[in-house]
């Protein structure tokens, strides 16, 4: 196994508040990694950095051995690293299929003459981002909704979409920010499998924020645990629950 | 009668000889003396002006969701470097003509694409302040250049813009708004109206989308500018203001936004209200305001808002629904 993504020492300072200090992580290929932590402890905030949505104030963050720090978001997004959001951010407005041809557009290569003028290879281009499009909402079950505005599906729909037009960039690494908020029980469960399908089918390794420790337990190679912005555990989920700063911070505490 | 008109908007031949027979009209009111006034040809060209403007404008306003009131402003960059090339460099003849509008069209764009690096910094309401900035300083640039006859402005333009150089105009922007907004480009504007954060993560080309938004729908504005000029033969730097701007605005939210089929519809009905309601003289300056205002209030998107006629869009995007 070899080190997909490594966050060194990194520290973010929003003027006087410190959300992030001196934080460093490594995400195996191949494997699944969670973050957990209290409300506040700074996990969005760590996927912001490495997505490049903000800069680090101090540390550095390498992608495949080359450092991804600063660079700007859409850059970061074409190296391979795609994302869903805690708020689900879909294009409300577009339908289901032009939310997944947005993500794969950028393996289309016409240019803007041949757009304007419609020139054949523009042509061909977008047929086949129609056809890959269909193709990837598929197995998610989509497909009968793909003229259907993103918007007007069902909550957890719109989760799933969010993580097929993510995977329309053909990422090696997906950041999943709580995939399971606001889900049952018995969907948290239908989640677990489904990430675990995700991540055999496409071949992608997994980050994910996540408060279900169900889901966490089940799903992780490897656990991350921040606390005020700062990793206070790091291990196999065994590891982690034996901790006892991991049971003070935080597991401790449901325990009362 | 509403079944029939919905039949004919799934088929494909009506747009192409909505458009043959079109130009042949033009051609025939051109070249057959009598067959229509003066008066209506003054108010069919001015349809397709504004029909430019609006499209045009629609682009960054509807589909890229961003607002700009800056839009006279390119008009009156493409109508002066239009209206100079005829009056000053070429001898006016149609073949000039359909230069000078290249050449209007072309340095609206280039100012275009400047508006384009501020907008990678800053949006929504600033950037509208910038665009209205924009449209004070092209206004007071012209006022305060004498080669362009200051506050004067530009006398003697021959009538060149023909009912069918109008429509040639009105085809080829619908045409090329068409292609930009259904390829890819387009859906990475799309993106940005709809969520600019989303649309980093996505890989969505940002500043990309945003160059090639400002600078077609700023070609085009100048093309408009360009006809303006050569249909009044007279412009000046009052004629380009934020009235001017207004009305385009008001076309626009009227049609509907992120619509070619609105931005034609808005343009319509807009130049033919404004004209029925020439009698009322300064109060027309009253109640076309006020539309935009009920507008808001009711129908913030328009007539046709986020809606296409199926006519405008290309077959492979038709068979997903």
């Amino acid at each position: 196994m070899s080190a997909l993504l490594e966050i060194r020492n990194v520290t973010q300072r929003f003027g006087g508040l410190c959300a992030i200090s001196a934080c460093s992580l490594t995400v195996e290929a191949g494997r699944t990694h969670g973050i957990i932590g209290p409300n506040g402890a700074g996990k969005t905030t760590l996927f912001n950095l490495i997505t490049g949505i903000y800069k680090p104030t101090e540390g550095d963050i390498r992608f495949r051995g080359a450092s991804i720090a600063g660079h700007r978001p859409g850059r970061i997004a074409l190296q391979g690293i795609g994302r869903t959001f805690q708020n689900i951010r879909l294009c409300r407005s577009l339908t289901v299929l032009d939310n997944v041809r947005i993500a794969f557009d950028s393996q289309l290569h016409y240019n803007p003459v041949e757009a304007l003028f419609r020139l054949p290879r523009s042509g061909r281009d977008e047929q086949r981002s129609i056809d890959e499009s269909r193709a990837l909402l598929e197995p998610f079950g989509l497909l009968e909704h793909s003229g259907d505005l993103a918007g007007d599906l069902p909550y957890g729909h719109q989760r799933k979409l969010e993580i097929a037009r993510a995977l329309a960039l053909k990422p090696s690494l997906l950041l999943l920010d709580e995939p399971a908020a606001g889900l049952n029980t018995g969907e948290t469960a239908a989640l677990t499998e489904f990430l675990r399908w995700v991540r055999d089918h496409f071949q992608v390794t997994l980050v994910l924020i996540e408060h279900h420790m169900h889901l966490v337990m089940n799903l992780c190679d490897h656990l991350t645990v921040l606390d005020f912005g700062q990793t206070i555990a790091d291990g196999t989920p065994a590891e982690v629950r034996a901790n006892p700063r991991v049971i003070e911070a935080y597991l401790g505490g449901t325990e009362e | 009668m509403s079944a029939l008109l919905a039949t004919l908007a799934r088929q494909r031949w009506p747009l192409p000889a909505l458009v043959a027979a079109g130009f042949a009209f033009c051609l025939a009111a051109q070249f057959v003396p009598g067959l229509i006034n003066g008066y209506t040809q003054f108010v069919l060209i001015t349809v397709g002006i504004n029909i430019i403007l609006c499209a045009s404008l629609n682009l960054v306003n509807g589909y890229m969701g961003e607002f700009s009131v800056g839009h006279a402003g390119f008009m009156s960059l493409g109508a002066y470097a239009a209206a100079i090339c005829t009056t000053k460099w070429l001898p006016a003849t149609p073949a000039t003509f359909f230069l000078a509008v290249l050449f209007g069209g072309a340095i609206a764009a280039a100012i275009g694409f400047l508006l384009a690096l501020l907008s990678f910094k800053t949006r929504g309401d600033y950037l509208a302040i910038i665009t209205l900035a924009f449209l004070m300083i092209v206004k007071s640039a012209w006022e305060n250049i004498p080669y362009v006859g200051g506050p004067r402005g530009v006398l003697g333009i021959d009538p060149l813009t023909t009912l069918p150089w109008t429509f040639f105009w009105v085809v080829v922007t619908i045409w090329v708004l068409r292609n930009l907004v259904y390829s890819k480009f387009g859906r990475a504007i799309f993106a940005i109206r709809e969520d600019e954060i989303a649309a980093h993560a996505m890989g969505v080309r940002v500043r990309e989308a945003k160059i090639l938004a400002f600078v077609v729908s700023s070609f085009f504005g100048g093309v408009a500018g360009a006809l303006f000029a050569h249909q009044l033969q007279f412009i000046n730097p009052a004629s380009f203001d934020i009235v001017k701007s207004t009305e385009i605005l008001v076309m626009v939210y009227l049609g509907g936004i992120a619509s070619l089929g609105g931005s034609i519809l808005g343009a319509v009905i807009f130049t033919l209200l404004s004209q029925a309601l020439q009698p009322l003289g300064t109060w027309r300056m009253v109640i076309l305001p006020l539309i935009l205002v009920l507008l808001m209030l009711f129908r913030p998107r328009g007539i046709m808002g986020l809606r296409e006629l199926p006519w405008f869009l290309p077959r492979r995007e038709l068979k997903k629904k």
